[in-house]
């Protein structure tokens, strides 16, 4: 064996030993796909539009503060449109413009007098749904590590104001989605009047005409007022700004209120504490309205002054109490998502494709092996050869990348098989022929390899452009199979070329003139 | 051992024969299409699949009156090896599920309708859901991607061969996508992800075959100066068809192995992959060069009344191999 020779096999050794290093054991190595593992595969879309609707109206009601500090007369200011909103009858339009400077910053105006419309900049609309998703990204972490589940995956998916969640192993899917979904937007309001049976019942106590800083809140009804009976909706009267929100908390725990029922206790920050005090000094006797995602929760009357400790009662299960506390804990959602598509698979149907996918690959290896023995004779064990140290380096890649096998991933494995092959095949024959001509065996070793290397490097870039582009556009177990395509790929060049080579040089190199080769 | 003794078939003498009856394959399918459409799987439609176990066997039936009860379109089928119980039932999309909050409604109804029916007992082992949105962009992204894998090979080919031979290879590539959709449509598979992802692997796979000729054919352009096109594609047809055959044999047969044991998820894929490679195979030595040499004749036209006895230049030695032929 000469000195090149040797360093060749060396190299190859140097690699199949690093792949087995990178991927055993394969259990814990190799990544499964939630196909193959089981889970929950989620796609949620943050409805930004909710989002960019809370600016705006904050904007307004700002405006009309600062208007009303002004003394500028209007007939109506209103939200029209998430982005948009209208203030008409301006009697005097120099202190009005005066007034809605602050506003100029992030609305731009209609040109004209007396009438305009404000719609947001679109910089400064998009920075909002970005911060909007953003938010939702973090907030839904946060929750799905309060879960505990191992290995989650929350990520930006296509489009911009789409999350992607998937949850291996997780099969409560109703609760998970739940905790996923929930706003968790907490506030505290005073009861202005109320509780109403009706919402008609609460407009007419404010003669149809609710003042604009005052809100209409649905809830149920007190449990105890009605002693243990289904409790029915009730309407609340409550001040439309919060002074105490979910963002003024500190923590949420589960715990039990004086009946020994489930519950959530909070407690708030120091700033929170402070205004919670005042609060509730000032308005012992009251009602305080506890309002989670635009519900009255419960209601109860203020006895004393509370600072930083309050619960939050109603009719919780335990769970419920729990993960009530966990979205309150994790903060509130920016806005609220719609679901897009959901996806699970029972940790039973992975284990039965993982058994399919390993037969099928075991097959076709058998089958394609069997076929190259035969065909090939001796010079059938160097496709073999090169099959299964292709099959080692894509093992090794894929776990020293952290690629995830799905089952499409195992038809990328099958399909690596086949055309792998194929490289070994069109050397082969091209061997074949060159030795009908009659060079000699080394000569047509030789040829066979050379002219066949262009081929090789066409078929392999334009096989992998396919694959990048599928890679790069495709979702979830497509992926997967791109993935171990174009490992598969690069992998083959060297099991079928200089693998394969330094196999048949060795072979050569045992006799001084070589007269034939079982091809 | 060989399978082909020195072939020496004329094969571009078949090429109006093998146009003809590719054209009427596709025309036939794109009819079919048409006329039945192609069934897209809930990845691009959008809908709901619960697929269930149950305890005992039940009959198709017995299933299918259980779903009776639930408004809309609902198909019923078996599921995996009859002994598994397992029933696929699937409900289409529908006008209310527009709305995220309501979107696993369907799953909902149909596990609510199965367990009033008095059947066995049962579990939910799978369920998908998929919205109209990401139906929407599923169609679009695996329309992109199939496009932009195209013209990224064909510029790929053009620039390593000419464009006539890309064109080519173009062509018997969507050649092979149609007969594959034409038999989908045929026997009644839907197109799901996994489909379109066999579809893309069939646009390298074919491509990778058409690519092995046209680069025996650049070989063989320098040796054979004296010889027409036409003999210079025929000859290598000829030498190649041995690797052509054996390595769409090994293809087909690892594929053969997935849609035997590869499972229910993975069946459409393998079919698709199966009808691929034998349309593949089959475009390499008809359609791929018969289509080359036609383009080539015409551009050869235009370029001989041009410029006559221009001819690409040979250039000897192992590194001109990886420089263009043309």
């Amino acid at each position: 064996m000469n000195k090149n020779l040797r360093w060749r096999v060396l190299t190859i050794l140097a690699v199949i030993g690093l792949a087995i290093w990178a991927f055993y054991p394969p259990a814990e190595k190799v990544n499964l796909g939630l196909d193959l593992k089981g889970g929950v595969h989620l796609i949620m879309r943050v409805q930004t539009d909710a989002a960019l609707r809370i600016e705006t109206e904050t904007t307004v009601e700002r405006l009309a503060e600062a208007l009303s500090r002004a003394g500028v007369q209007y007939s109506k200011l209103e939200v029209t449109a998430p982005t948009e909103f209208v203030v008409e009858g301006i009697q005097n339009d120099q202190a009005f413009r005066q007034a809605s400077v602050e506003v100029d910053t992030v609305f731009t105006r209609s040109p004209g007098a007396g009438r305009y419309t404000y719609t947001m900049r679109p910089l400064i609309a998009n920075q909002l749904r970005e911060e909007a998703v953003t938010q939702a990204l973090q907030t839904i972490e946060r929750r799905v590590n309060e879960l505990g589940v191992v290995e989650p995956i929350v990520a930006r998916y296509t489009a911009a104001n789409q999350i992607l969640v998937q949850l291996p192993g997780v099969t409560d899917v109703q609760r998970a989605k739940e905790i996923i979904r929930s706003t968790a937007l907490l506030e505290l309001k005073i009861v202005e009047m109320g509780p109403f049976p009706s919402q008609e019942a609460a407009q007419q106590a404010y003669n149809n005409n609710v003042p604009p800083d005052l809100e209409i809140v649905p809830g149920s009804e007190d449990l105890a007022s009605t002693g243990g009976g289904t409790p029915t909706t009730v309407y609340y009267v409550v001040r439309r700004v919060a002074p105490i929100t979910g963002r003024d908390l500190r923590n949420a725990r589960p715990s039990l209120d004086e009946n020994s029922l489930p519950a959530v206790g909070f407690s708030l920050n120091q700033d929170g504490a402070r205004r919670f005090g005042q609060l509730t000094e000032q308005n012992i006797g009251r009602q305080l309205a506890i309002i989670l995602d635009n519900r009255v929760v419960s209601a109860p009357v203020i006895q004393s002054r509370i600072t930083d400790e309050g619960q939050i009662t109603g009719s919780f299960t335990q769970q419920e109490a729990a993960d009530l506390s966990l979205v309150l804990r994790s903060g509130a959602l920016p806005a609220p998502m719609d679901f897009l598509e959901e996806r699970t698979v029972g940790p039973s149907l992975g284990a039965e494709s993982i058994r399919a996918g390993v037969t099928a690959s075991v097959g076709g290896l058998l089958l394609v092996v069997l076929f190259m023995l035969f065909y090939y004779r001796i010079t059938g064990l160097n496709a073999l050869t090169s099959i299964v140290v292709n099959l080692l380096i894509l093992l090794g890649m894929m776990a020293y990348l952290g690629a995830t096998m799905t089952l499409p991933g195992f038809a990328g494995f099958i399909l690596t098989i086949g055309m792998g092959v194929d490289s070994n095949v069109l050397i082969f024959e091209r061997i074949k022929e060159e030795m009908g001509t009659a060079k000699g065996v080394r000569a047509a070793v030789n040829a066979g390899f050379d002219r066949v290397w262009w081929t090789i490097v066409d078929t392999h870039v334009a096989s992998l452009i396919g694959a990048l582009l599928l890679l790069n556009f495709g979702t979830g177990p497509i992926r997967g199979f791109a993935m171990t395509l174009i490992i598969g790929l690069a992998s083959n060049v060297f099991t079928a070329v200089f693998v394969s080579r330094t196999m048949f040089e060795m072979v050569l190199s045992r006799r001084a003139q070589p007269q034939a080769l079982s091809i | 051992m060989q399978i082909f003794k020195s072939p020496n078939y004329n094969f571009i003498r078949w090429r109006w024969h093998a146009l003809a009856l590719s054209l009427t394959v596709v025309v036939a399918g794109a009819v079919m299409m048409a006329t039945r459409g192609l069934p897209l799987g809930i990845d691009f439609s959008g809908g709901t699949i619960v697929i269930v176990q149950f305890d005992e066997p039940v009959t198709e039936d017995q299933v299918r009156r259980a779903g009776t009860a639930i408004p809309g379109d609902v198909g019923v089928q078996q599921y995996g090896a009859p002994e598994d119980h397992e029933w696929l039932i699937r409900l289409p999309q529908t006008e209310e599920i527009e709305q995220g909050a309501s979107l696993e409604q369907g799953s909902q109804q149909i596990v609510e309708s199965l367990q009033k029916a008095g059947l066995p007992s049962f579990q939910v082992i799978s369920t998908e859901i998929v919205g109209p949105v990401i139906g929407a962009d599923l169609q679009r992204r695996g329309i992109y991607a199939t496009l932009a894998a195209l013209v990224a090979i064909m510029l790929y080919i053009a620039v390593r061969f000419r464009l006539s031979f890309a064109l080519g290879a173009i062509a018997a590539t969507f050649h092979d996508i149609l007969v594959t959709l034409a038999f989908l449509t045929f026997f009644g598979y839907e197109l799901s992800l996994n489909v379109v992802a066999a579809i893309l692997a069939i646009t390298g796979y074919s491509v990778n075959d058409t690519i092995v000729v046209f680069d025996r054919v650049r070989e063989n352009l320098r040796s054979m100066r004296r010889e027409t096109l036409d003999h210079v594609v025929n000859v290598s047809v000829n030498q190649t068809l041995a690797r052509t055959v054996i390595t769409s044999g090994t293809t087909f047969m690892a594929v053969m192995s997935l849609y035997l044991f590869g499972g229910e998820v993975l069946r459409g894929f393998a079919f698709t992959m199966l009808v691929g490679i034998i349309s593949g195979t089959y475009s390499t030595v008809f359609i791929a060069s018969a289509i080359a040499i036609i383009l080539s004749q015409r551009g050869r036209a235009a370029a001989a009344a041009a410029a006559p006895a221009r001819r690409p230049e040979a250039r000897p030695g192992r590194k001109a191999r990886g420089a263009r032929a043309s």
